[in-house]
């Protein structure tokens, strides 16, 4: 079944990953579109975690079983193994502490879909050089003093990271232009260049 | 047991005219198991209702009130004549929706508004059962609720909703009737009291107990009544149901009725004088020995106890849906202790939602305008309707 156009494109994406029935924790699921497309089309056993009242608010009258929390603490409430898939999208770069929260992923979850933006990609590396600033782009428009985005890292870092942490990359999908541009090898230098992001999808070793 | 128009509340509770609302009186062939391990029968149950039962039986909510609440959740009180204690969240196009569903408030055992008390006349003796009322518990008051579900021909809830003390009887239904509802909303509460709330308690009823008109709990028969010490239990507990920053900005350091302090120990300050109005108006509707009865209901709650201290174990396969609702300047029943409940049910994969509001209004925010909780409500129960195809 194919998405729907409401949904952002890499959250589309990580649905199409997710098999029918499957029991889904969609960490930091914001108003619950996510969510609630995969209860409807796929008929997950979902939950959700959102740090906003009002966009809990709006997952409740969905119907959607949602806790206000924080990823950075509540995960260590969760039992290990009890979901089929995890979700993290355009999170971990707000976390306090990344590692420390996938680990906690690949604990809860059989499998963990992460999508994350890119500070590798070349408009970051060129703003940075010829600008003498701290980049601004349109996946990353933050100021430096006021971006949520406290620990971002490039494609590479992120794999880095991921392998540190025992977790298989069984697939990398690079994000452009706010859509999906196909799976990449991890490893490779490219996309690490030329994508905007990238959803990843990991299970621990 | 047998039905009837509640005829008359217990000393001094009277109000011509009123409604009373309705009594099922259960008789010796239905005694009340009590977790002390005694029973209690006869005994009887006050309640209201509101909204209409459907064909499918399939629409009732229970409402759960709190420590000195009373069944009369959204109508009139008949002592104080103040509107229903809920008045904002339940009634026709309210959140909870009387057009929708068939809601049901009952007094819990132990009160003193026409369910069976301690004021109440032992059969036994022929005089008020004063102390030789049993202890009785939140899973007792939970026992007897079902008990009048049983009578009113309701095998199962469509939800049962509650706050403070009532939020604990929603636990205590979804530990010991789960496939009797299907959604369970505790709002402000905790699977526990706390050392400190059971401090607070413990010097309400040392307040009660040091009158002098209290008679060792047996006032009724010497014609007194003790009201400076339920006044005074009423001015500390109702402290604990406020936030500082609330009492701040409503009283700061305001004097009452005067320019300049008096320099003498009448009430000087608005704050001062509040809470003397609190504790005045309180013991005109409520019965001290009953205060003592429930708040000691309330110190011996830890649902965890029952389940050798795993609170997740309470929930285990619950099929219920959960939708907690905290506040932020609650220190009563702090969100730490309703994420605790909340953090229980994820551990067994219950379907559970919970939601902190910030306000700061404190533990009361539950009885008041809070548009943020008035959404959660109508949302939740919305969204269970649709699921579970209700109304």
């Amino acid at each position: 079944m194919s998405a729907p156009s409401h949904l952002r494109p890499d959250l589309a994406a990580i649905a199409e990953m997710i098999p029918e029935g499957a029991r889904v924790l969609d960490v930091g699921c914001g108003d619950g579109a996510l969510l609630e497309h995969l209860v409807r089309t796929k008929h997950v056993d979902g939950r959700g975690i959102e740090l906003s009242q009002q966009n809990v608010n709006a997952c409740v009258a969905r119907g959607l079983a949602v806790v206000q929390g924080d990823a950075d603490t509540d995960l260590t409430e969760y039992p290990a193994q009890v979901f089929d898939f995890v979700i993290l999208s355009q999170t971990i770069q707000a976390t306090e502490k990344p590692a420390q929260v996938l680990q906690h992923l690949l604990r809860i979850g059989r499998h963990v879909a992460i999508s994350l933006p890119n500070f590798g990609h070349w408009r970051v590396r060129l703003s940075l050089l010829l600008g003498g600033r701290m980049p601004r782009t349109r996946a990353l428009g933050y100021s430096w003093y006021d971006t949520p985005n406290i620990h971002l890292c490039t494609l590479s870092d992120f794999v880095d990271l991921a392998r540190e942490n025992g977790a298989v990359i069984d697939r990398a999908l690079a994000l452009k232009n706010d859509s999906v541009a196909g799976d990449v090898r991890p490893d490779s230098w490219g996309p690490n260049i030329a994508a905007q992001g990238a959803i990843f999808l990991l299970r621990k070793n | 047991m047998t039905e009837t128009a509640n005829p008359r509340f217990l000393r001094p509770l009277s109000a011509p005219g009123a409604d009373a609302g309705k009594v099922v009186h259960f008789g010796a062939d239905k005694p009340l198991a009590l977790d002390c391990g005694r029973s209690l029968t006869p005994f009887s149950i006050a309640y209201m209702t509101y909204g209409t039962l459907n064909a499918g039986k399939s629409n009732a909510i229970l409402i759960c009130h709190a420590l000195t609440g009373d069944q009369f959740v959204a109508s009139e009180h008949p002592v104080t004549g103040k509107p229903g204690w809920w008045g904002m969240m339940v009634g026709p196009g309210k959140p909870i929706d009387t057009d929708r569903f068939f809601v049901i408030c009952a007094n819990v055992i132990g009160s003193c508004m026409g369910t069976t008390g301690p004021a109440e006349t032992d059969p036994a003796t022929g005089k008020p059962y004063a102390l030789d009322f049993p202890l009785v518990t939140i899973r007792d008051m939970v026992r007897a609720q079902a008990m009048l579900l049983d009578a009113l021909g309701i095998d199962t809830l469509f939800a049962v909703i509650g706050g403070s003390m009532g939020g604990m009887q929603t636990l205590q239904w979804a530990a010991s009737y789960p496939e009797r509802v299907r959604a369970v909303m505790p709002i402000a509460c905790a699977a526990r009291h706390s050392a400190q709330n059971i401090a607070f308690h413990e010097v309400g009823r040392q307040a009660i107990m040091a009158d002098p008109d209290w008679k060792g709990g047996d006032y009724q028969s010497h014609g007194t009544r003790p009201s400076k010490g339920l006044a005074v239990a009423r001015m500390a507990a109702h402290i604990t149901y406020l936030s500082e920053a609330a009492l701040q900005r409503k009283f700061g350091r305001n004097l009452q009725n005067r320019e300049a302090l008096s320099f003498q120990f009448a009430p000087d300050f608005q704050i001062e004088s509040y809470l003397h109005h609190q504790g005045a108006t309180f013991v005109d509707r409520f019965d001290a020995n009953s205060y003592l009865y429930i708040t000691r209901a309330m110190d011996y709650f830890d649902l965890a106890e029952d389940y050798a201290g795993h609170l997740a174990d309470a929930f285990r396969d619950s099929p219920n849906r959960f939708c907690i609702i905290s506040f932020t300047s609650d220190w009563l029943f702090p969100t730490a202790e309703n994420k605790r409940v909340a953090h229980a049910l994820n551990a067994v994969a219950a379907k559970v939602s919970f939601v902190e509001i910030k306000t700061d209004k404190g533990h009361d925010a539950f009885l008041l305008d809070e548009p943020e909780m008035f959404d959660t409500v109508r949302g939740f129960l919305n969204s269970v309707a649709a699921a579970e195809g209700v109304a």
